[in-house]
């Protein structure tokens, strides 16, 4: 036997301590809620604006509807899809709704729309100051989602459909079916109990000396909202449904392998189908919280840089592309970190195209993040 | 054998903590064929990955013409004129035949692009040299197995190697492309080129080697030149046991009950008239080649593709269109071929991949899951099986052994509690200790009234396990042995065809 050297031994990675730490880190389900608080700290220290009880009480509302439709993105991505269409969805589910419910309407801006004359005329809609306007509008945007998300779903699953193709081709067509119904005008002139869902509070503070008897209203503050309770009460059983149902499992087993789900017995199509509903029935919660916020329907609600937000706030959270692992927790992080980095952008006097650079950007740094724990976590496995 | 082009000395190799091969030395020569044979899994496979670069050796070292040799890749081994021609072709089947030999060294012209003319031109002059009457632009897709295997060693040739492995070149082809491809490693030895040989048909190895190696159990048990090694002597090294001690000892529990029975089921163009019955206890073995319609039949069986014409009843119970769940809600297993494709779940936990087809059971009627009731039933199983792994709720499955993993595939059937289960080449690419505890875990189902259907390329393995085997060819069943008839020979015969002349 011939002395011959082995091959060389690289030092072992755990001979560097702050390496490991890192990698635990790293590799921590609660990273970038980690990162989202040191953020807000170091953002805080520099901009001290953003600890004002105004800006948290803003702050929060932006949050809820963003989190509505993120938790319907985070069901699609765990099984390894996209839907790009969630933004569109929400546009013409909050025109649906509010042409439902309009008390009044202006010929002048809408006398092009096709609805014109008889859905919608200057007495505002077929249910203007019915008392059942508001259950059927809400039953409209509701209904509106669940169709967009119907018709995505029976494709992919049914005639697979890469997902992608399948989404961005509605999203145009419901985007520009929004459009050409509203002429690209808002519909206002909704009813106050529908408007109450997105400006009623429920816990509100004031803060600063009583000066004057007379509290102004803008000066109360809500905190804890209906799009709060709404947003947290879908996260909560979309939470449960994902973690303790026999569903939520064939999801992740879907997104895991859908060759070995289906030879297991998973119903792969209708997991499917299922998931694409989903998503459609929280963009039509979430348009019912945009709307009611911005007191109308609007057809361009989830134009534009919408849909980075809506996949990027999931994607930062964790929730990984490649299918099978992801959580509403983590999309709940996501969320509150999008809006939070949105929010800092704002003080540091960026423009709205800068802000999308570095949003995409963020973007890509959390897809590369994914990539290099999915690499840590098989060297250590 | 004065002339020696690769030399290997001492190597071994350890696969999480089993020796797969240990202390082994060859040398090839100039101008030669050296048939390696040996049990599956006695390490072949593993040597040659290394000599290959896909795999790096834990002790000892390689030389090629003298110089240190340690490939720390397969792109390296390449430059080194190693060329290796997998058993799993390693072809582009969206690409035509030219860019699969040039994948790595196409031709360039002016400003870096793809001369295609040249391109062409090369690829019909190496493809004359094979005889392989084809354009450069086909499609891979569009060929053969067997011309597949000749477009792989084109793409040898055309690296120019020096050392060309072939690993169970001939599963997949025909009589004529044999011929063909054998014609050709003459020339290649004629050539001047070292010839590595690895096959389980003898005589093949009879036939072209000049010299034979015989592993066993990661050991090199025998290596000398052809002459002094007949066929016998080469059966006697390579198990250097009786046969009995790699398979558990037999024991036929068949009822006379009928499970399952298939009356002419046919599928154009994949099956036809495939007619047999399956009884409570019983290890139904199913040979035949590859491509011999063996995993296509599991599948129609299961419910993944569907019959034309035909009959299947389960438990009595006719099956129509069935899905796979309604398979399962019968009381069918499926364990598929390829764990990593269609059993597992990687990067899930065990417990997630062994609940997996029972969901339904584990939870309430609201169809919610208890996680830690979960992970306790799935344990149960995981150590009855022994499924050496961490924490089963944590560990993910693509961090086991392909011995492990496959355990996990059978202990997910078995929460499913089946009756019926179909196995398809369940112990391939796992180690033989792993394999002894299968083909336990085989005769402990038939023995508790379970049937099962027995999918296996191996002959040694469904002579020792079946109680009967059903051979199948194109498609068809050319043959029925009960056990009192296995004789490896006309197991062969009726796989290959009457007119086959075989081992």
């Amino acid at each position: 036997m011939t002395a011959q050297a082995s091959p060389p031994v690289g030092p072992r990675r755990s001979d560097y301590p702050g390496l490991g730490l890192l990698r635990g880190l790293l590799l921590s389900e609660y990273f970038v809620l980690y990162l989202t608080i040191a953020y807000f700290a170091v953002a805080s220290f520099f901009f001290p604006a953003l600890l004002e009880p105004r800006n948290i009480s803003n702050q929060l509302s932006n949050i809820w509807p963003l989190l509505a439709v993120a938790i319907g993105q985070t069901f699609v991505i765990i099984i390894a899809g996209i839907d790009l269409s969630l933004g569109a969805t929400m546009g013409i589910a909050s025109v649906a709704g509010a042409v439902v419910m309009t008390s009044a309407a202006d010929k002048l801006l809408l006398g092009g729309s096709p609805l014109w004359g008889w859905a919608l005329t200057e007495q505002g809609g077929v249910l203007a100051n019915h008392p059942a306007a508001l259950p059927v509008a809400i039953a409209a945007i509701l209904g509106t989602g669940l169709v967009i998300g119907l018709v995505n779903g029976v494709f992919i699953a049914r005639f697979k459909l890469p997902p992608f193709m399948m989404t961005l081709v509605t999203s145009m067509l419901f985007a520009a079916m929004a459009i050409w119904l509203t002429q690209s005008q808002n519909i206002v002139n909704l009813p106050d109990s529908f408007t109450n869902l997105g400006n009623g509070d429920i816990v509100s503070v004031y803060f600063g000396e009583k000066l004057t008897p007379e509290i102004k209203r803008r000066d109360i503050l809500p905190f804890v909202t209906y799009p709060m309770l709404i947003s947290l009460a879908l996260a909560f059983a979309a939470h449960l449904l994902l973690s303790r149902t026999v569903f939520g499992r064939q999801v992740y087993a879907v997104g895991n392998n859908s060759r070995a789900a289906q030879i297991s017995g998973v119903p792969v199509r209708r997991t499917i189908l299922l998931v694409f509903v989903i998503a459609g029935f929280c963009a039509a919660v979430a348009a019912i919280l945009y709307a009611a916020r911005l007191e109308a329907g609007r057809p361009t609600i989830g134009a534009g840089s919408a849909l980075l937000d809506i996949i990027g706030a999931v994607v930062i959270g964790g929730t990984s592309l490649a299918g099978g692992k992801g959580k509403i927790s983590w999309t709940v992080v996501g969320v509150v970190f999008f809006v939070l980095l949105s929010n800092t952008l704002n003080y540091m006097r960026l423009s709205a195209f800068h802000i999308d650079v570095v949003k995409g950007l963020i973007i890509l740094a959390a897809a590369l993040l994914d990539v290099l724990r999915t690499r840590l976590a098989r060297m250590r496995g | 054998m004065t002339d020696t082009v690769l030399s290997i000395r001492d190597v071994g190799k350890n696969f999480f903590g089993v020796t797969v091969l240990s202390n082994v030395s060859l040398d090839v020569g100039r101008g030669r064929v050296l048939g390696l044979v040996g049990q599956n899994g006695a390490g072949k496979s593993t040597l040659m990955n290394i000599v290959g670069g896909n795999l790096r050796s834990d002790t000892g070292s390689m030389e090629i013409d003298g110089a240190p040799y340690s490939p720390a890749s397969a792109r390296e081994a390449e430059h080194r004129g190693v060329a290796f021609i997998h058993q799993e072709l390693n072809l582009f089947s969206n690409l035509s035949i030219a860019e699969n030999i040039f994948i790595s060294a196409m031709p360039r012209g002016p400003g870096g692009l793809v001369d295609r003319r040249e391109l062409r031109r090369r690829t019909a002059s190496l493809l004359a040299e094979v005889e392989l009457d084809l354009s450069p632009d086909t499609l891979v897709e569009r060929l053969s197995p067997g011309e597949r295997q000749l477009v792989e060693v084109t793409k040898a040739l055309q690296l120019d190697a020096n050392i060309v492995i072939f690993d169970e070149p001939t599963t997949s082809l025909t009589p004529r492309e044999t011929t063909k491809l054998f014609a050709l490693i003459r020339r290649l030895r004629e050539a001047g080129k070292a010839v590595i040989y690895i096959s389980h048909i003898l005589a093949d190895i009879e036939n072209l080697a000049d010299d034979v190696a015989v592993l066993r159990d990661g050991r090199l048990v025998e290596f000398g030149v052809r002459a002094d090694l007949p066929a016998a002597r080469m059966i006697n090294l390579m198990l250097g046991r009786d046969i009995d001690q790699l398979y558990p000892p037999h024991k036929s529990v068949a009822e006379p009950a009928v499970l399952l029975e298939a009356r002419a089921l046919s599928l154009r163009g994949v099956i036809k008239d495939v007619s047999f019955s399956l009884q409570r206890g019983e290890v139904l073995g199913f040979f035949g080649l590859m491509g011999a319609g063996r995993t296509e039949l599991a599948r129609i069986l299961f419910g993944l593709d569907r019959f034309d014409q035909g009959e299947l009843r389960i438990n009595g119970q006719p099956m129509r269109n069935h899905s796979a769940e309604g398979a399962i809600r019968a009381g069918m297993a499926f364990i598929t071929e390829n764990r990593r494709e269609e059993g597992l779940m990687m990067n899930a936990s065990i417990a997630e991949n062994i609940a997996l087809a029972s969901l339904t059971e584990l939870s309430n009627l609201a169809g919610v899951i208890d996680g830690r009731t979960l992970v306790e039933r799935a344990g149960d199983f995981a150590t009855k099986l022994q499924i050496k792994s961490g924490a089963i709720g944590a560990t993910p499955a693509r961090s086991l052994s392909g011995g492990n993993q496959q355990k996990v595939v059978i202990a997910k059937w078995l929460m499913s509690r089946p009756v019926i289960f179909l196995l398809d080449e369940p112990t391939r690419g796992i180690d033989v200790a792993a394999k002894y505890e299968i083909y336990s875990i085989i005769n402990d189902l038939a023995a508790s009234g379970s049937s099962v259907i027995f999918i296996s390329s191996e002959i040694e393995e469904v002579m020792a396990m079946a109680d009967r085997i059903l051979v199948m060819r194109q498609g068809e069943i050319s043959g029925e042995f009960t056990r009192d008839q296995f004789r490896k020979e006309g197991i062969l015969r009726a796989a290959f065809g009457e007119q086959e002349k075989v081992a």
